[in-house]
């Protein structure tokens, strides 16, 4: 048995950083007390050490552990992405958790170990660590979803979440294990180098099928999305705006991953199951969205109308579509960690002031607030120049581009409807007149953090080759 | 110097973040002028060490494509924030920046005490970065995106006072209007951009111009795309037909006409076909359809501003007019001789806005011309400065009116037709007589007012500033091209002229060299154009009364001319009624509440009834999740499977 | 789909055996109930009340922190069976992974996890 080589520790250093700092936020946890503060910035500085590592790392282009994990490009592309997620989710839990007096360090912890499993997840090149890396985000999301141990909605998310991922898993595990009977070999760089043989045993295109449904699940397309509202409606608001963002970008980067395997080969069942869901996503995403009054559960069907509309982008298995994918998740996880910081804002205890109503009169009341959350619902309906707008005109071309165009006007179609639901909020904020005249107290952290959001989304908006460029040496 | 032709562009943008975000809470006006002031000054500061150094390099290196960022790529689809640096859009660039910034300056006096001051120079700045991006960019996708934001800045700052009364309605109306209008002149340049696409596979002036150099002259397609382009620009450059919004658009305040409606937005329409000279060149018809339109425009819109009474409606008129001209000369193909009047009429136009607001603004925001006077005394310098714009724009001898006005005239001759230039010639006599009529009517003669109202006084310092220069500007703007037949050297054609040759080329125009017939045609234009001075200024400042009896006289003709021919009317009668009609009986009564109420409130229905079914699906319930799961399961594996 | 006969034949076979041994004790077997018989546990002790009674979450805090040590011992085994081959590496290794729960366990010993009262 032979040493680690540098480029191990090089390549897993974003992993090994971030799991180090947990431990210690852990310690100082558990022999200080009141150190919620303390385990805050231990835990921010964690996330800035694997960002550093990460982006050290981006120019390599290579295998760890024996092509277990993968180093640099797409792994830190990605990595990047949810690290800067989980830091403004940090940033949008702080005072959020301070007002409702649940401001304990296992918070940041937790956050930190879904970090872990996320960036697994990006640099996973063998089904092996993908599963490792699921386990790890899902697992502290579980605890995180029912973090307000006191509340009885948080403890319903909490468990539904659990019982559901639980069955999904078993999907998962299963696929991975037909593929290793079909292939014998869990690792993504030696199937690929198989192909087409494999192809011709059916037990291997429904190992795929099963490892679908797994990833289905956790970036929850239609009919295996059942779990998101209730989940997104009962978890602390940071923590939905954390899995949203976050735990959505990572299932995407391992899902196309994955499946970039064995859509390279094109196959036509796979494309059409892929695109099925995708439509069916869009629609009942889109559809359900229309009938919401409270924001969280809004927000949450437009998580799963979103997912369909990046599922495109798998289908259409063209380069255009990766990039789209990846575009979208960037721009998707800063508008959402946007409207939910202004959601986390807004919202009084017990779950009070989330639906429309509550929002009438924004635009006088805190017109800077206002602006900015019409910004977020422009650029999820796709309203130029918002980021919105630029990922879904990649994903559809894409469909366009792989001969799908049904599946492209179907998106045009289903975003359509979207704008309803979307627009509402902008309509009870600037035409209703306000209600309720409760002051509304904006903690600097959170509406900092909006602020950058939404200086986001303009910025990729208009200037979106900045992400591009760097695509461009990872796909 | 180049590579920071996008600077140019930025620090109007910048001026325009910081006024539009902290504008309201700088209680300031001198600040927040200035800013917005020296963010256009700066730009004019570095176009203008570019234009030093373009001068200073050798023709063939003068043009220079700086790319920003790629902006659009998808498959052969690919479009850069990029900006083309040569001798056309450098002209333009000064003209806009300096005019620019010295109509900033001036609006620091005349905005004082606005409530919305700071809403106004964010407007300003957002024109002027709109604008750059239209005469900067490199292709027709950023092109248009100016082309845009100059439309909704020109509906915004036209309708900056929005309570307050214009004519029939508010100014709001007065926007609307002119939105509306410009908007179906760009559904024009819109189309024209598809077909454009279409037939080049890019929207890249490079590889558009490149290409097109491999057509022959009468493809119908370029009579298509040119015809397109130009009813994008009888939107934007008030022609016939799509005029009818420039004069109602003197609702806003006056820098904004100056400005918006006379120096710049407006000739946007000569810029784009200038720089798409190749592809005119290429469309003869479209050639002489522009050549026409131009030249009846100038003529129609000269004899409506004969009879006018409202100062800034004369000089609307007049704005109309003198865009005819410009239009005149590129239907025949001379582009330079267009754009020198583009500039040319940048000074003197903008002269005269700015001392019409002067005087307004002297007045107390009276606008009738009947109700002034014996200004002069009040106001010298304003008389002043107004009186050599108007010796410009009449185009009297070795003023800067005079020799681009005259370069359009020969031209029109030369390579157009003699009727051509017949009316044209008309239409400058036209142009003369009512300048003069105006400045008769305001500045000399009996003074009309009511001296207990209103007490003139000369402008503040910063709004002469900008006169006096734009006066400067007005009088020696011209010697950058006296034509060769006076001993002169045309160093403006010279300059522009590589722009265009690839469309001369195509166009391969006869070749003139009779001087004798130049320099007489030109002594015929002076003399009409003098005559129609004498006749303006003697008529109204000692004979008013032979205007009376004229109008008496022929008072067919002259309701004719006051009511504008109708057109307002004619329009309403025969668009915007039936529209209006079609709207309120079918698609409002029947197709609006029937139609689409019933299968909104339909839809409405049917959503909330399946949604109160599918709700039943939704039951919180873990366990019946799990059999949806499944089914997804079964489908996806049966499809799978039985495949 | 050939390879999977077997496995079908297989599945047949057992579900056959099944229902033949149940039908054939039915026909076979006497057939004499009575009390003591039907009883729950024939010779045990009779149940007192309710089996569903309601357990302190203490229980549940240790057995769950129980399973989770206990599998951390599993992870000894194999190690231990390869320690000459994986030599100082893997004493290194499974120094780093006991280290990891250490840090664990000191954070439930100080948030009182273990202590009953």
């Amino acid at each position: 048995m032979e040493f680690f080589s540098p480029t191990d520790l090089l390549g897993s250093s974003p992993i090994l950083a971030l799991g180090l700092f947990s431990l210690i936020a852990l310690l100082v946890n558990a022999f200080l007390k009141n150190s919620a503060g303390m385990v805050f910035y231990v835990s921010a500085v964690g996330i800035f050490v694997a960002i550093g590592c990460s982006i050290y790392t981006f120019p390599m282009n290579a295998t760890a552990f024996s092509d277990m994990l993968l180093v640099g490009g797409y792994a830190s592309f990605f990595s990047v992405l949810f690290l800067v997620i989980a830091l403004f989710s940090m940033f949008i839990a702080k005072p959020y958790l301070e007002r409702e007096q649940y401001h304990y360090g296992e918070y940041y912890v937790l956050i930190l170990l879904a970090t872990i499993g996320m960036v697994m997840l990006a640099s996973s090149a063998d089904l092996i660590t993908a599963f490792l890396g699921i386990e790890m985000m899902s697992v502290s999301f579980y605890v995180l979803a029912g973090y307000f141990r006191g509340k009885l909605s948080s403890n319903e998310s909490a468990l539904k979440y659990f019982l559901l991922g639980a069955f999904a898993t078993g999907f998962l595990l299963y696929g991975i294990a037909l593929i290793y009977g079909t292939t014998g070999t869990t690792n993504l760089l030696r199937i690929v180098t198989m192909y087409p043989q494999p192809f011709n045993d059916p037990l291997h295109i429904i190992g795929w099928g099963l490892i679908l449904i797994g990833f289905g699940f956790k970036v929850a397309a239609v009919p295996f999305h059942m779990w998101v509202p209730d989940v997104y409606e009962g978890a602390p608001t940071p923590v939905t705006a954390f899995m949203s963002t976050g735990g959505k970008a990572a299932a995407f980067s391992v899902f196309l991953m994955t499946f970039s395997v064995p859509m390279s080969m094109r196959d036509e069942r796979l494309m059409t199951v892929l695109a099925v869901l995708a439509a069916a996503s869009m629609l009942l995403g889109n559809w359900f969205g229309l009938s919401q009054t409270n924001l969280k559960r809004m927000l949450a069907y437009s998580s799963i109308a979103h997912a369909g509309y990046m599922i495109i982008g798998i289908a259409s298995a063209t380069p255009m579509g990766q990039q789209g994918i990846a575009f979208y998740l960037v721009s998707y996880a800063l508008t959402n960690l946007g409207a939910f910081g202004i959601i986390a804002m807004m919202e009084k205890e017990n779950g009070g002031n989330l639906n429309y109503e509550d929002y009438a009169g924004l635009g006088k009341r805190k017109p800077a607030l206002a602006a900015l959350l019409a910004m977020f619902m422009f650029s999820l309906t796709g309203i130029p120049p918002f980021a919105g707008f630029i990922g879904k005109y990649y994903l559809f071309a894409s469909a366009v581009q792989s001969h799908m165009t049904w599946l492209a006007i179907f998106g045009v179609i289903t975003s359509l409807f979207s704008t309803y639901y979307y627009l509402r909020i902008i309509v009870y904020m600037y035409f209703k007149e306000a209600t309720n005249h409760e002051e509304i107290k904006l903690p600097g952290l959170t509406f900092a953090t909006v602020i950058l959001c939404g200086a986001g989304i303009v910025l990729f908006g208009i200037v979106p080759s900045l992400i591009f460029d760097l695509m461009k040496s990872i796909f | 110097m180049y590579s920071f032709a996008p600077l140019i562009v930025l620090f109007p943008l910048l001026g325009f973040l910081i006024n539009g975000f902290f504008g309201r809470k700088i209680k300031n006006e001198t600040l927040v002028g200035s800013i917005g002031t020296l963010a256009v000054a700066s730009s004019f500061v570095v176009a203008l060490l570019i234009f030093v150094e373009m001068v200073g390099s050798p023709v063939e290196e003068r043009k220079h494509i700086v790319t920003l960022f790629q902006w659009i790529a998808a498959g052969s689809f690919s479009v850069n924030v990029a900006f083309q640096v040569d001798q056309l859009s450098i002209l333009m660039t000064l003209i806009v920046t300096g005019v620019g910034s010295l109509i900033h300056l001036y609006s620091i006096g005349y905005m004082h005490g606005d409530a919305g001051f700071w809403r106004f120079f964010t407007y300003l700045n957002l024109f002027i970065f709109a604008m750059l991006n239209l005469v900067l960019a490199d292709n027709y996708l950023l092109m248009f995106l100016g082309w845009e934001g100059v439309g909704l800045c020109s509906y915004l700052l036209i309708g900056f006072w929005y309570d307050r009364n214009f004519e029939k309605g508010t100014t709001g109306d007065a926007a609307k209007k002119a939105f509306i209008v410009n908007r179906i002149g760009d559904f024009g340049f819109l189309l024209a951009m598809f077909l454009i696409f279409n037939t080049f596979g890019s929207l890249t002036y490079e590889s558009v111009f490149a290409q097109a150099a491999g057509f022959s002259p009468g493809v119908s397609v370029m009579f298509w795309i040119t015809l397109l382009m130009f009813v994008g620009a009888t939107g934007k450059s008030a022609q016939i037909p799509l005029y009818v919004w420039l004069p109602d658009a003197m609702a806003g305040p006056t820098p904004v006409s100056a400005l918006i409606h006379a120096a710049t937005m407006v000739t946007a329409g000569i810029y784009m076909a200038a720089r798409s000279s190749i592809l005119f060149s290429l469309a003869p018809a479209t050639m002489e359809i522009v050549a026409v339109v131009g030249l009846l425009t100038a003529f129609f819109a000269g004899t409506i501003g004969l009879v006018q009474n409202d100062i800034k409606k004369v000089l609307a008129y007049s704005t109309v007019s003198q865009l005819g001209y410009m239009f005149l000369a590129v239907g025949v193909g001379a582009f330079t001789a267009g754009l020198f009047h583009v500039m040319t009429h940048a000074f003197f136009k903008a002269l005269l806005f700015l001392g019409s607001g002067a005087v307004i603004h002297a007045m107390h925001d009276e606008q009738d011309i009947q109700k002034m006077g014996g200004l002069q005394k009040y106001m010298p310098w304003t008389f002043r400065t107004f009186v050599i714009g108007s010796f410009a724009i009449s185009g009297f001898p070795l003023l800067s009116g005079f020799f681009s006005k005259d370069e359009i005239l020969w031209k029109s001759f030369a390579d157009g037709a003699p009727w051509m230039w017949v009316i044209a010639a008309l239409a400058a006599g036209v142009t003369a007589f009512y300048m003069f009529r105006l400045v008769s009517l305001t500045f000399l003669g009996k003074e009309r007012f009511d001296h207990h109202h209103v007490h003139p006084h000369e402008a503040p310092k910063t709004m002469l500033i900008p006169l006096l220069i734009l006066a400067l500007f007005s009088i020696i703007g011209g010697y950058v091209g006296i034509p060769h037949v006076l001993g002169g050297h045309n160093y403006f054609e010279e300059f522009l002229e590589p722009v265009f040759a690839g469309a001369n080329a195509k166009m391969m125009l006869p070749m003139h060299d009779s001087a004798a017939l130049e320099l007489g045609l030109m002594a015929v234009s002076v003399a009409v154009g003098l005559l129609g001075m004498f006749a303006g200024w003697k008529i109204f400042t000692e004979k008013p009364e032979i205007a009376e009896n004229t109008a008496k006289k022929f008072s067919g003709l002259h309701k004719l001319l006051w009511n504008k021919y109708f057109v307002d009317e004619a329009y309403d009668a025969v668009i915007v009624n039936p529209i209006k009609q079609t709207s309120d009986k079918f698609l409002w009564k029947i197709f609006d509440v029937k139609i689409i109420d019933n299968t909104l409130n339909f839809s409405a229905k049917f959503v909330e009834a399946t949604s109160n079914i599918l709700r039943r699906i939704q039951t919180g319930v873990v366990q019946s999740y799990a059999v949806i799961f499944v089914a997804g399961i079964l489908f996806i594996l049966g499809y799978l499977i039985v495949w | 789909m050939q390879s999977y006969i077997p496995i079908f034949l297989m599945i047949g076979v057992s579900a056959f055996l099944g229902i033949v041994f149940l039908v054939l004790q039915r026909f076979l077997g006497p057939h004499r109930p009575n009390p003591e018989k039907l009883s729950t546990y024939e010779s045990g002790m009779p149940p007192v009340k309710s089996a569903r009674e309601r357990f302190s979450v203490k229980y549940y805090m240790v057995a769950v922190l129980f399973i989770l040590f206990d599998i951390e011992v599993i992870f000894l085994y194999p190690w231990a069976v390869n320690f000459r081959a994986l030599g100082l590496f893997g004493y290194v290794e499974m120094i780093l992974f006991i280290l990891i729960l250490l840090v664990g366990y000191l954070y439930i010993l100080k948030k009182g996890a273990l202590q009953w009262d």
